[in-house]
């Protein structure tokens, strides 16, 4: 795989390389992800603005560059998320499947070994990812929940921050060719 | 048809992904059943995960605490260590307040039994000099301390008094080899003079080679020496060699068996004592009152004037005042005659005009048949002192009274005391507060 220098569009298929990684990587990663997302907050309260879960899906479609396995990855991410939190199935499913199809599909026209662009994406992601699902508790679930932007957007830039770091680390488990 | 969905084949996924999850939501909301598989599934792959991850955090956690952030437990040790120096120094000073009283104690109930006129004194100074072992103590003249008065604990003797000012005196140790007093062995009642040495233990001189003296024997003051009365305990023999002419005896003076003591006893009028047959014994022992005195039978006669004229040592009753005896018989015989005759036997003293004597003639009975069978032709003087039969008294003033002491006054012929050692009073006389000089 090789860096595309100043330019951030691929210009050919060939270009953007599927990354490939072990099975136990695909299940082992997300594993961890939910199990930080239930449990360090529990001893370390500040982390409680991490969406471990929303970067590991991003990161997945991004780099697999495959709708179908990102909505997948985000569905079964998603959902396993819904069974550790008190709303009802289907809610983080939904929205992680949305996350990880578009993901995928920006992960094909995007240079997304660019650290600039895993920033813009992680950011973009997790501000899309709050939006709807609040859009969801409202028309489905009809729960009040407030509409702050300028948080999501301030922790939106912090987890762009602890994502872009994730990801050069998730990338030492890619498969090399 | 399967052109169309090859083509839009991930947007029809995702459309039925989320219907899929639509439907769920619409069921798990509507049911208000949050138990479902997916969440039993959920929980029972990552439970165990998480539990895992638990234990090894809290093991982590342990580890670091235990191990590696040991700067808690230095400070804590530090701290422990400061609290442990404390206490030590808290025990020492308890013990020491706790040793004081009790050698306190230890004092007064030996100042209680002892029958010698005492006076308690606290040793405040060392003498300076390691040749000369002296101290000092906080009584002086105005407290009544006068030179060569004898220095005791219960344990035994400590030494004398060598200076008095008015507020202190000083003692000088029985270890102190111009230090020397007058001893006597408990077994054997061998006599000697006992010596210091500089050291620890003491000697005893002038034992003869003949005196019969083992280590384990006791050695007690004999109070030939006027300073310490007798009966007092000085030390145990350690040990024994055969000399000419006199023996080397080695002692270990009880009296600093514990080193220098803190308090003292200051003998300020000793009483002599009976030199025990047995060592003294290091435990108490209960000393029940003495018993009351006995009535006096009627008809006894006035003998008790036989008893000394200072009355401070009841002696015991002599077998010839008894009634009944025949010496009694007889002097009531020989009362009756004289009272026959209006005479007082007794009423006047040694070469005062008498008129007449009684008649012994018209005796109803010849007194010598009276005394028949006793080896003696003649009758006890009436009014006579008797000699004590029984053993010395148990206790004999020292200086107040010459007379019924075995202690001669000062300046006179020693030839009545048994075996004196003239060395013992040359030093102390000669010598002075310093001693005696070495033979």
């Amino acid at each position: 795989m090789t860096y595309s220098g100043g330019r951030m569009l691929l210009s050919s298929q060939r270009e953007g390389q599927v990354s490939r990684f072990n099975v136990w990587v695909a299940i082992l990663v997300p594993l961890a992800a939910l199990l930080f997302q239930i449990y360090v907050p529990l001893f370390f309260r500040f982390l409680n603005f991490l969406e471990m879960p929303l970067l590991v899906v991003v990161y997945l479609g991004l780099m697999r560059r495959n709708p179908i396995s990102g909505l997948l990855v985000g569905a079964a991410v998603g959902l396993a998320q819904d069974a550790w939190s008190k709303n009802p199935l289907g809610m983080f499913g939904i929205t992680k499947t949305l996350v990880g199809y578009f993901a995928a599909s920006i992960g094909m026209k995007l240079d997304v070994d660019n650290v600039l662009i895993r920033f813009i994406l992680a950011f973009f992601f997790y501000v899309f990812h709050q939006a709807f699902y609040w859009v969801m508790e409202h028309a489905l679930l009809s729960q009040q929940s407030p509409f702050d932007l300028p948080g999501w957007l301030g922790l939106g830039l912090l987890n762009a921050l602890v994502g872009v770091a994730l990801f050069h680390f998730l990338d030492k488990l890619r498969v090399t060719a | 048809m399967e052109s169309f969905l090859n083509r839009y084949r991930n947007i029809t996924v995702l459309l039925l992904v989320i219907f899929a999850q639509l439907v769920l939501l619409a069921v798990d909301a509507k049911n208000d059943q949050h138990v479902r598989f997916i969440r039993v599934w959920t929980v029972t792959v990552v439970s165990p995960v998480a539990r895992l991850m638990e234990g090894v955090r809290g093991s982590s956690i342990s580890f670091i605490h235990n191990y590696i952030t040991l700067h808690d437990a230095d400070a804590q040790n530090r701290r422990l260590q400061a609290d442990l120096d404390r206490l030590k120094l808290e025990n020492i000073f308890l013990t020491n307040e706790l040793n004081t009283a009790d050698r306190a104690k230890a004092l007064q109930l030996f100042q209680q039994r002892t029958q010698s006129k005492t006076l308690a004194a606290s040793v405040f100074s060392m003498g300076i000099g390691s040749s000369r072992k002296v101290v000092y103590v906080d009584r002086g003249s105005t407290s009544g301390v006068m030179r060569e008065m004898a220095v005791v604990i219960p344990d035994g003797i400590i030494g004398k008094v060598t200076a008095v000012y008015p507020t202190a005196s000083e003692v000088l140790l029985i270890t102190d080899p111009m230090f020397a007093a007058g001893v006597v062995s408990g077994k054997t009642h061998a006599h000697g003079t006992l010596k210091g040495t500089g050291t620890s233990l003491c000697k005893v001189d002038f034992v003869a080679f003949e005196d019969k003296v083992e280590p384990g024997d006791w050695f007690y003051t004999s109070g030939d020496d006027r300073i310490f009365p007798r009966g007092m305990p000085v030390g145990v023999v350690k040990s024994v060699k055969p000399g000419q002419p006199y023996r080397e005896i080695t002692l270990d003076p009880s009296g600093m068996a514990r080193g220098s003591p803190d308090d003292v006893l200051i003998v300020v009028e000793g009483v002599h004592q009976e030199i025990p047959d047995t060592p003294p014994a290091n435990q108490q022992v209960y000393l029940a009152p003495p018993p009351p005195p006995l009535a006096e039978p009627a008809g006894t006669s006035t003998d008790t004037a036989a008893a000394p004229a200072d009355g401070s040592v009841p002696p015991a009753a002599p077998a010839h005042s008894a009634p009944g005896t025949e010496a009694d018989k007889a002097r009531a015989m020989y009362q009756k005659a004289a009272e026959s005759e209006d005479i007082v036997l007794g009423g006047g003293a040694a070469g005062t005009d008498i008129k007449r004597p009684p008649d012994f003639t018209k005796l109803p009975v010849d007194p010598r048949t009276v005394a028949q069978g006793r080896g003696s032709a003649v009758p006890p003087a009436p009014a006579a002192p008797a000699q004590p039969v029984a053993p010395a008294p148990a206790v004999a003033p020292l200086q107040k009274k010459s007379t019924g002491s075995p202690i001669p006054a000062k300046g006179t012929a020693s030839k009545d005391l048994k075996m004196p050692p003239d060395a013992v009073r040359r030093a102390n006389q000669a010598g002075g507060p310093g001693g005696m000089p070495q033979p």
